[in-house]
């Protein structure tokens, strides 16, 4: 294989396909690239099958069912679960389905793998797509044998005729049911749940023996002959440009090919690249090595002036000040003023990083005015868009085939890196594959942002809220897209705070403004963060001053089953109709009193030094409490024996995949809270790597995440990120029943949990 | 020139012998089961087998492998799965999936050595392998069963 970049590109396809020795998934391959078929190039083996009743979904007369998966693969199960959906309405084999990774195109709809939504915004598309072909292979069979189509029924890719007991398969049929008209929506029949065989039972990944064996290809792993390998340094500071740098010593290191820069972005940093200088080379180790031998200097520009303590300070004095109101019930202010006890609290969540463990990287070729880019991205019309306007085409002639994703979380849905290798393709007139070093991952990412908190409530004899302000700061997402943008917009404060579920009369939510020094961007479960953490440590901060167990007093708190209404907040619901998708009361209730049951809450008996913490939060549409257990050594070590987890997604089409998503979610949601911070001096990134940005390893984990899902035949809502807002208040709340030290900042490791502390 | 062999394929190299070894597998030979993670031997990503052990590959100089037999996550398991890739399969580990080669080929070497581990012995071994997604439990649980413990 050493002679690859000799061969031709079909050769080289040929070639590996034929021998195996090195075996990119046929799947990811470009259509116009596979050598063994002649499907049009932005085509699917499902458009061309012998029956194709839509985008998603085709069957040849083999008997082969084409599913494509038009959402990104990322750990989430997505592109399994969907399809799982379209097979259990076609009532199809599941061993006779392939999968197919659909390119970015408008035509399959959404395709932004984000904010916890392909199923709930595609459960009813895939019924639809799979009842579509069923009816038309039962109208093929009923023509076929002369009989009425509601004598036949489907059942495991065939069609029978239960009177005459004839039966022909779905390939059988296909040419037939092809020449049907395809039905209305309207008119479809759906099967009923009692007759499901894969929504909710459950299955693996469609890829789970290609990860295995290690033939799965993520982004990192894409190949095409004659490539160059790319590593870009970026100007430290955001917004920095190049002063000098050696164009000619890269160029000795063997294997360095060309020093080229990139451009620095103008106007707000959307995903357009970050600007630098590019070492392009043979492979990435000699790419990595020239990179060494720049000898760059920078013009900073204004972000130099960010320091991550001062910054702290100013969006702390921010929240002791009034700022905008964006939700406002009763008379908080008259409430205040007649006195009784009051409590006042500051909560702090510092940025945070995604730190997937496939480091940003992307394969693109420029050529004859289009552009074809491989790319583990969460959003592949994004880089469709984003490629266009980089390289000044059209974004019809920018194909992105989409790899699988080696982690994600949000980070790649910004297809700054994508922009890079293509970029650097058409400046090279060769293939480029840009490859982050982790240190460029984590100096330049996409952070959540940094959020204030101040809390203050008002409370009876009994120790019931009778007021409650909440405020929160934080540099907003939309500052990545609008410079101006300094204050919470309602997406930002649908999250876990205009929504603040407590039954409380007076009731006022502010947020204050703070201007971006980084690019802020979308982490799984984003503000839902910062403002459960808030919400829910303030929450059993009362419970505590009242004397009151936790669990009894978040009930008193939420109060009685109902709907809130926030329509007179414009409240935008995750994008999802208030009617279909209600804030529900009495479902927050009942994760909280399962979770309470499932933990062994007041129970258990806990040696010294441990305790238990709850919390609840809706995100994404989903119900979840937690209970975390904690143990804190005299030193301040913490370990974590046990989290229990309720959720309430709706129907759940894979519970076994939502319950890898919650056991998952413990571990971010430990990493988080324990060590998850990023600062910055002068403007610069401190920390670079898993030394000095550490995530939870399996030592540190929870030891055991025992994950509960309610049976719900409400909607579908989401499962990949609602895991992970209460995790850090449950936890912080164990730790206070443990040790009486109320954390209100984290990460964990600056808290001084020590006994000496 | 540096002569060893992957995957019981003998092999010569000779350029950069400062090169990483995961860099030969990966850009040269074209084994992209092995993943960069770190480049720095903190994230466990790019574990292989050096003559039976495991090794961090992304800090492994190709100077110091003449007549080494490197095994991959492509050789570990011959025609088929690897037992510890069956146990990976069956109690469904990944997520994403990108850390698990780095997993599988760190277990492997694990139960080489302790064919039985305990709690505590696997999260000694295994604590150098960061899996962001949090398979951490499904990962205890499949060297159980690969190791053919009750779960």
């Amino acid at each position: 294989m050493s002679t690859i970049t000799n061969v031709s590109r079909r050769g080289f396809l040929t070639g590996m396909l034929g021998t195996g020795a090195f075996v990119l998934g046929v799947r990811y391959l470009p259509e116009s690239l596979w050598a063994d078929t002649a499907i049009p190039a932005g085509k699917t083996h499902a458009d061309v099958a012998t029956l194709h009743p839509d985008v998603y979904l085709g069957i040849d007369s083999d008997g082969t069912v084409y599913i494509v998966a038009h959402r990104s693969e990322m750990g989430t199960t997505s592109r399994t679960s969907l399809p799982m959906v379209v097979a259990d309405e076609l009532d199809a084999d599941w061993k006779r389905v392939k999968i197919e990774q659909a390119i970015g195109d408008p035509r399959y709809g959404d395709q932004s793998t984000d904010g916890s939504y392909s199923i709930r915004a595609f459960y009813d598309v895939m019924r639809q797509t799979g009842a579509t072909a069923r009816t038309m292979l039962v109208q093929a069979a009923a023509l076929t044998w002369k009989v009425k189509a509601d004598e036949c029924r489907a059942e495991l890719h065939t069609v029978v005729h239960p009177a005459s007991g004839r039966r022909l398969g779905y390939g059988e049929l296909a040419k037939t049911a092809a020449t049907l008209p395809v039905p209305k929506k309207e008119d479809l029949k759906f099967k009923p749940k009692s007759s499901w065989r894969y929504i909710g039972k459950g299955m693996k990944s469609y890829d789970i023996t290609e990860v295995a064996n290690g033939k799965a290809v993520f982004g990192m792993d894409a190949h095409i002959a004659g490539m160059l390998y790319a590593s870009v340094e970026h100007p430290p500071v955001l917004g920095g440009k190049v002063k000098s740098f050696d164009q000619k010593a890269p160029l000795s290191v063997a294997g360095v090919r060309q020093v080229l820069t990139i451009d620095p972005f103008t106007g707000p940093p959307v995903f357009q690249p970050l600007g630098g200088i590019a070492v392009l080379a043979d492979n990435t180790w000699a790419a990595l090595q020239g990179r060494k031998k720049l000898n760059a200097t920078w013009d900073d520009g204004p972000n130099a002036s960010f320091n991550s303590d001062d910054y702290k300070k100013e969006l702390q004095a921010t929240a002791r000040k009034p700022g905008n109101v964006a939700r406002n019930d009763g008379d908080v202010d008259a409430a205040f003023a007649k006195g009784g006890d009051i409590l006042e609290a500051d909560y702090y969540v510092p940025l945070l990083h995604h730190a997937p463990m496939e480091p940003m990287a992307a394969l693109a070729e420029f050529k004859d005015g289009k552009c074809t880019a491989w790319a583990p991205t969460q959003n592949p019309q994004a880089v469709q868009e984003t490629l266009a306007q980089q390289l000044g085409i059209p974004k019809e002639n920018v194909i992105c085939n989409v790899t699988l994703l080696g982690g994600a979380f949000g980070r790649k849905s910004k297809p700054d890196y994508v922009a890079e290798a293509a970029v650097l393709s058409k400046k090279t007139g060769k293939p480029v594959k840009v490859v982050w070093s982790r240190e460029d991952d984590v100096k330049f990412g996409y952070y959540n942002a940094v959020a204030a908190m101040y809390m203050k409530a008002s409370v009876d004899a009994k120790g019931k809220p009778t007021a409650w302000l909440q405020r929160s700061v934080f540099p907003p997402i939309g500052s990545t897209f609008d410079l101006s943008a300094t204050s919470g917009g309602p997406d930002d404060l649908q999250q876990g705070w205009t929504d603040i579920p407590f039954d409380i009369p007076n009731l006022r939510a502010e947020n204050g403004s703070a201007k971006a020094h980084v690019r802020i961007g979308w982490l799984r479960s984003v503000a839902n963060i910062y403002h459960a953490f808030g919400v829910q440590s303030f929450a059993d901060e009362l419970a505590h001053k009242a004397g009151r167990d936790p669990v009894e007093y978040l009930l008193e708190l939420l109060g009685p089953a109902r709907k809130i209404d926030l329509q007179s907040i414009k409240y935008p619901n995750y994008g999802a109709d208030a009617a279909q998708y209600p804030i529900d009361v009495a479902r927050l209730r009942n994760v909280v009193e399962m979770v309470a049951e499932k933990s062994g809450w007041g129970k258990r008996k806990l040696a010294k030094g441990s305790g238990m913490g709850i919390a609840v939060h809706r995100s994404f549409l989903t119900y979840v409490a937690s209970v975390v257990e904690v143990e804190v050594s005299d030193s301040g070590e913490i370990t974590i024996p046990r989290v229990d987890t309720v959720l309430d997604a709706g129907l759940v089409v894979n519970p076994e995949a939502t319950r890898a998503q919650f056991e998952g979610a413990a571990v971010f949601g430990t990493s988080l809270a324990k060590t998850g911070e990023i600062t910055a001096k002068t403007g610069v990134i401190e920390q670079g790597n898993f030394d000095d940005y550490p995530v939870a390893r399996i030592n540190e984990a929870p030891k055991q995440v025992n994950v509960y899902i309610v049976e719900n035949d409400a909607p579908p809502a989401g499962v990949g990120e609602p895991g992970v807002p209460p995790f850090a208040p449950a936890l912080c709340n164990a730790i206070f029943a443990a040790t009486g030290k109320r954390v209100r900042e984290l990460p964990l490791s600056k808290a001084g949990l020590g006994k000496s502390a | 020139m540096i002569q060893l062999k992957v995957n019981g394929t003998s092999r010569s190299f000779d350029g950069d012998p400062d090169m990483p070894l995961l860099w030969y597998l990966r850009d040269t030979l074209g084994l992209t089961g092995t993943k960069f993670g770190c480049g720095a031997s903190l994230c466990g990503a790019c574990t292989v087998h050096k003559n039976g052990k495991a090794i961090r590959s992304c800090v492994t100089s190709m100077r110091s492998l003449s007549g080494a037999e490197i095994t991959t996550i492509e050789g570990v398991g011959g025609p088929g799965l690897h037992p510890v890739q069956k146990a990976w399969v069956e109690i469904n580990v990944p997520q994403c999936g990108y850390c698990q080669s780095g997993q599988i080929m760190q277990a492997i070497a694990l139960l080489a050595k302790t064919p039985k581990p305990t709690d505590e012995q696997i999260d000694d071994e295994m604590a150098g392998n960061i899996c962001r997604c949090g398979t951490y439990q499904r990962i205890r649980a499949a060297i159980k069963t690969a190791a053919g413990e009750h779960v």
